[in-house]
């Protein structure tokens, strides 16, 4: 039911990650992805698979959560490996059958590519379980200050980001008020071919973007009358503080990704 | 008493196109003064013009003729915009539309932050807001998920967070139960009583203006009635003529009296009227 709906798909615990700044967070999830896509041997990946279970670990957010937010991403998962088995060649020819060719290169290709993928995704699953939603936009519209010398207005896009965030579950139900409204007008929305299905959509889409617009002059209203004026002079209640944790995780990650470049150039590349 | 909101002359109507005339003027030449640390109830029936004087107070629409002004600032004044909005806080009809932040704290907080208040003020403000309209234990919340009366008790604690000198509520208690409708009233009347926060309360309950210093009836955008409850609710048929209802308690003094009872005029609720009928009763005795 409406209820229900949490925004985004934070995990309410209280653990060391929950706890990180979501700076720190958003640039640990950066040096997270670049250390994904630099392991080259064996030995790499397996010390960035360490790091993933470990921040799993102490995430504290159930396995069966990540297991969830891998489950649609699986059917692309083994594509991308079958096309990779099929399509790279190679000398070391393990397996040949008329037009198909399997060599050890493609089999290896499709295996990083394959722990690659679920682990980019379980590491970009830490940062949207374990930060509220509102708090990554904070610290987005802090980590691009910067732009400001570019005349970018980065807090109106992060407060963009903010409010959209804050209006999904108002306009979902809003959408279920429309739907309801119409079935009582005798709307058939259920049944019918996929065209007449689509065209019934039609009345519950109108009415949503005309209440929309209300909504957001209405709220621009109420925004004015609370004095708001822009991000110039405005000051924040909950202040982020990079604290020594934060620092000393920068750190083992900065060693991780270290780690996983000598690896690389020590053992060298298997692919 | 120092006068606060001033209409001088006041004239306005909506326009299709900022450019057009007005089709048809909604308020129509007012004059009123509302004192500092008053509570005023504005009556009317829909469409009366009552909501378009909330706004007028407010600065969301300056009138076209006349002039409105707020503590000696005028309103069509757009440098002083920001002085005026900090001044009168305003909690609109439907709390849905004015909600900001997605956690009620970080709601509360907006206000606040956009004065550009410190920090640690912001949170002591917050928490103190929270507090005072009982809404504290729900400070993690996510709005959508508060019931009506709750979701209007965050809109006035995110007025209270600012620190207003005045509060106008465009009909605060629409849509809420009654025992919505006390709890919110309550907060209203201690705002006023304990803090010396002027209060504009639009609404169209009759027991609710009751509880205000002063009434004013509002009909065609102008005037009709302005005074204390007890002068305003005595005028039965002029009320009646306007669509509007008197207390129930006074109607029924009303037939009473018809009917020969030595009841006095000015009776608005239930317990005053059962107790002048007690002590007629106890005369005869």
């Amino acid at each position: 039911m409406i209820s229900d709906i949490t925004i985004g798909q934070y995990y309410k615990e209280n653990s060391i990650v929950h706890r990180l700044d979501p700076r720190a967070k958003i640039i640990l999830t950066v040096m997270f992805i670049a250390m994904i896509f630099m392991c080259k041997n064996f030995l790499s990946l397996a010390l960035m698979i360490v790091f993933v279970i470990f921040s799993v670990i102490l995430s504290k957010v159930p396995v069966v959560m990540f297991l969830r937010s891998l489950k649609p991403i699986l059917p692309i998962v083994i594509f991308t490996a079958i096309l990779n088995v099929l399509y790279i060649g190679g000398e070391n020819i393990i397996f040949e059958w008329k037009f198909i060719k399997i060599t050890s290169d493609g089999i290896l290709t499709a295996v990083f590519m394959a722990v690659r993928i679920i682990c980019l995704i379980v590491a970009s699953s830490i940062l949207t379980y374990t930060t509220v939603p509102t708090m990554l936009t904070d610290a987005i519209e802090k980590l691009l200050s910067p732009l400001k010398l570019f005349h970018i207005s980065v807090h109106s896009l992060a407060m963009m980001m903010t409010l959209a965030l804050r209006f999904i579950p108002t306009l979902i139900e809003e959408i279920e008020k429309i739907t309801n409204a119409q079935k009582a007008r005798g709307a058939d929305l259920e049944s019918g071919k996929l065209l007449e299905r689509i065209k019934a959509i039609i009345p519950i889409i109108i009415p949503l973007f005309v209440s929309s617009f209300k909504k957001a002059d209405d709220l621009a209203f109420a925004m004015s009358c609370r004095c708001y004026t822009g991000g110039d002079g405005r000051t924040r209640m909950k202040q982020m503080k990079m604290k020594a944790s934060d620092f000393v995780s920068l750190l083992i990650f900065a060693l991780g990704i270290a780690g996983v470049v000598l690896l690389n150039i020590y053992f060298g590349a298997v692919i | 008493m120092k006068n606060y909101i001033e209409f001088k002359n006041v004239t306005f109507g909506y326009a299709d196109d900022i450019d057009e005339a007005p089709v048809e003027n909604v308020i129509r030449n007012m004059s009123l003064t509302i004192e500092k640390g008053d509570f005023v109830a504005v009556l009317g029936h829909n469409g009366c013009g009552k909501s378009t004087m909330a706004k007028l107070c407010n600065a969301i629409v300056t009138p076209q003729q006349g002039k409105v002004f707020v503590d000696g600032i005028d309103t069509g004044d757009e440098e002083r915009l920001f002085d005026i909005r900090r001044k009168v806080g305003m909690v609109f009809q439907n709390p849905d539309n004015q909600i900001v932040a997605t956690i009620v704290e970080d709601d509360v907080a907006f206000g606040p932050e956009n004065l550009g208040v410190e920090p640690k003020e912001i949170r002591r403000r917050v928490d103190e807001a929270l507090k005072q309209v009982e809404m504290y234990d729900f400070r993690h919340f996510e709005p959508h998920k508060l019931s009506g009366c709750q979701k209007k008790m965050v809109a006035i604690a995110v007025i209270i967070a600012m620190k207003p000198e005045c509060i106008v509520l465009d009909e605060p208690t629409a849509m809420l139960d009654p025992r919505g409708r006390q709890e919110v009233m309550k907060t209203i009347r201690m705002l006023n009583e304990e803090f010396g926060i002027t209060v504009v309360l639009i609404t169209h309950y009759m027991d609710e203006a009751v509880k205000a210093n002063r009434v004013i009836v509002v009909d065609e955008g102008r005037i009709l009635l302005d005074g204390a409850p007890k002068e305003v609710f005595t005028n039965i048929e002029t009320l009646k003529k306007t669509g509007l209802d008197v207390p129930e308690a006074t109607e029924l003094t009303d037939m009473l009296i018809k009917r020969g009872l030595n009841l006095s005029h000015d009776i608005l609720t239930i317990d005053e009227l059962v107790n002048s009928i007690v002590s007629i009763t106890e005369d005869k005795n």
